[in-house]
């Protein structure tokens, strides 16, 4: 039988574990941190600067103009809600598949997650125009009738989608820290901060006839999560497919929105994940090569099911006879904005592709430059799909997308507050899941693996 | 909130060994003891005699419930207090609601889940008394309160020490 490879290295004892992850917390921030933390704080303060330029001045000031009236913003809220499907997918259904190497990532995975979906849910607020009224788009009773929002409408689906969605992915990732903010405050020195873990951890206590009730609440989120998370991209793809529009109109569209969003979103954590080992060495411990090889194969594999769908798209809109169909696919790639498709195609399909070598998987440097890669890709393949609007069926509304100053504003500032939230989050939660990771101890060494 | 008690706690070297513990300590016919440990351990509820969680009950009916409602709602809404015509589709456009039905199911299941747990488990407590803080990180225990039928502490500490547990204190309160 092959022996099962290590999932923690060093020969640790608990209580190293305890000391290495939650170091972090309770050392001051050295120097690469302060520095990183800098330059993401500044891009969010750059970032709170142009949404409110574009909420005082108007929609204007963005790249969006008839016939493309969805631009950068909903291209960037797909961007950003996909990666945090990569989150949901190792916490939630790699925890019911029982695969024990998740535990060392999920718990920075499930942060990217909540604060992708958090960033990703600023965009449509701004598209609206007006985001002082987005409680409009809750249904609340009203003087206006009460008039109530339309439930036909893809657009409302994703309001319930990515609220619940949000929702459940921040209560599943604080019932999981709940132990370990116990183990901090346990740990605490000083009053104030015994009294501030004290208050998370909720004075959990670790006795067996709370962890039996524990145990099953996280199951049944985890049970919960993956059918929310594969409907959560579903609806968003709903978003276009539901739409009468040729390029947007077809069936395709959920399975190959939640292949791009594991895609994208692993190449995040991998891109994360480097860093985190660079920034806290004591973490390639727990966060192993053989954890970042295998997500590799993942992109990997996701890399060549989105690949699959581009080509299955053209096939099919020959295929159906619908010169509209056929048009605009043709026009996608070969049309005036032809350049973003094939972007979309070499960062997506063919960068990946080096992870064919075991060399290669497991190189720090090529994944972290192949991961930035693939999520520049799938940034471009949302846009590809949304700016199948900029030739539609009167040739007289034929136009391009040109990017505003206020374009590029919003997708950097929006990685500036992405950053700012998950550097705080590596200085102030445990960032591997302590009492997930103990259990798990014994994984490939002598004798160890299973234990009943 | 539940009242804290006192008991006798035996510190037990490892996981394995405090499972073999708990086994020992129900066939002696200790009912109301609990394990202390920094991680869920497999088995544990067994060993103790406890059933399964009741969770999954409230999660079922949560998530009936948060489905009913949507249909209710959307129904409602859509159909009863202002119907409005979009596009000629029916008032009560069933399949287009089932995304919100859907998403209803999951977060009302989700969220009660999450109350029961904290309702079974008395959480949240404010200060609780701790044994011992490496019990959140690395030590094991077995603490067998003052509630259990017929508790003597002597008996108890004695039992505890034929168990195996390397250190046995008597606790004010737990």
């Amino acid at each position: 039988m092959l022996g099962r490879s290590k999932l923690v290295l060093g020969d640790k004892s608990f209580k190293d574990i305890t000391e290495d992850i939650c170091a972090p917390l309770e050392t001051l921030p050295g120097k690469p941190w302060l520095m990183m933390f800098g330059a993401a704080k500044t891009t969010l303060l750059f970032y709170f600067g142009v949404l409110f330029y574009i909420a005082y001045t108007g929609m204007g000031t963005m790249g969006v103009s008839h016939p493309i009236m969805w631009g950068t913003d909903i291209v960037t809220f797909v961007f950003w809600v996909g990666i945090g499907h990569a989150g949901t997918l190792i916490s939630a259904i790699l925890f019911l598949f029982r695969q024990k190497w998740r535990t060392g990532i999920a718990r920075a995975a499930e942060a990217m997650t909540v604060f992708a979906v958090m960033t990703a849910g600023i965009f449509p607020l701004m598209h609206t125009g007006r985001p002082w009224l987005a409680f409009w788009l809750f249904p609340y009773p009203n003087q206006r009738g009460p008039l109530w929002v339309n439930f036909r409408s893809p657009l409302l689906w994703d309001v319930f989608a990515v609220s619940t969605y949000a929702t459940v992915s921040i209560v599943f990732w604080y019932v999981g820290l709940i132990p370990d903010f116990a183990t901090v405050r346990d740990r605490a020195k000083n009053t104030l901060r015994k009294n501030i873990y004290g208050a998370l951890s909720m004075g959990w206590r670790g006795t067996n006839r709370n962890w039996r009730h524990y145990e099953m609440v996280y199951l049944l989120l985890a049970g919960l999560s993956t059918p929310l998370v594969l409907s959560v991209h579903t609806i968003v793809s709903f978003d276009f497919a539901v739409a009468n529009l040729p390029g947007w109109h077809t069936t395709i569209f959920p399975p190959y929105f939640i292949a791009g969003a594991i895609f994208s979103g692993f190449a995040m954590v991998v891109t994360l994940m480097t860093l985190v080992r660079i920034g806290f060495p004591q973490i390639k411990d727990y966060i192993t090569l053989d954890h970042l090889e295998v997500m590799n194969k993942i992109i990997m594999t996701t890399g060549m099911m989105v690949g699959y769908a581009y080509g299955s798209e053209f096939f099919i809109a020959w295929y159906s006879g619908v010169e509209f169909e056929k048009f605009a696919f043709v026009n996608r790639a070969f049309g005036p904005m032809g350049w973003s498709y094939w972007i979309m195609v070499s960062c997506n399909v063919i960068s990946p592709q080096v992870f064919w070598f075991k060399k290669f998987r497991r190189s720090i440097p090529v994944m972290f430059v192949v991961s930035i890669i693939v999520n520049i890709g799938m940034w471009f393949e949302r846009f590809v799909i949304t700016m199948s609007l900029h030739r539609d069926f009167l040739p007289a509304n034929w136009a391009v997308f040109h990017f505003k100053f206020a374009d590029v504003g919003v997708l950097v500032g929006s990685f500036g507050m992405f950053f700012t939230l998950f550097l705080l989050f590596l200085r102030a939660f445990p960032m591997v899941s302590m009492s997930e990771v103990k259990p798990c101890l014994e994984v490939g060494r002598d004798g160890g693996g299973h234990h009943e | 909130m539940s009242k804290y008690v006192s008991g006798v706690v035996g510190f037990i070297e490892d996981d394995h060994k405090l499972l073999a513990a708990a086994k020992k300590t129900y066939a002696a016919g200790y009912r109301e003891f609990d394990t202390i440990s920094p991680f869920p351990i497999h088995g544990m509820d067994a060993a103790m005699g406890l059933g399964r969680s009741a969770i999954p009950w409230v999660t079922f009916f949560a998530g009936l419930t948060g489905c009913s409602f949507g249909l209710w709602f959307t129904w409602w809404t859509s159909a009863v207090d202002y119907p409005v015509n979009v596009g000629g589709k029916p008032f009560m456009s069933l399949p287009a609601f089932i995304p919100i039905l859907f998403e209803l199911t999951i977060l009302f299941g989700a969220l009660s889940s999450v109350g029961a747990m904290f309702i079974l488990n008395g959480l949240p407590k404010v200060k609780p008394p701790v044994i011992d803080p490496d019990l959140t990180c690395s030590k094991f225990a077995l603490f067998i309160p003052e509630t259990e039928t017929g508790y003597n502490p002597e008996k108890a500490e004695s039992h505890l020490k034929s168990i195996g547990a390397t250190d046995i204190r008597r606790v004010a309160e737990f």
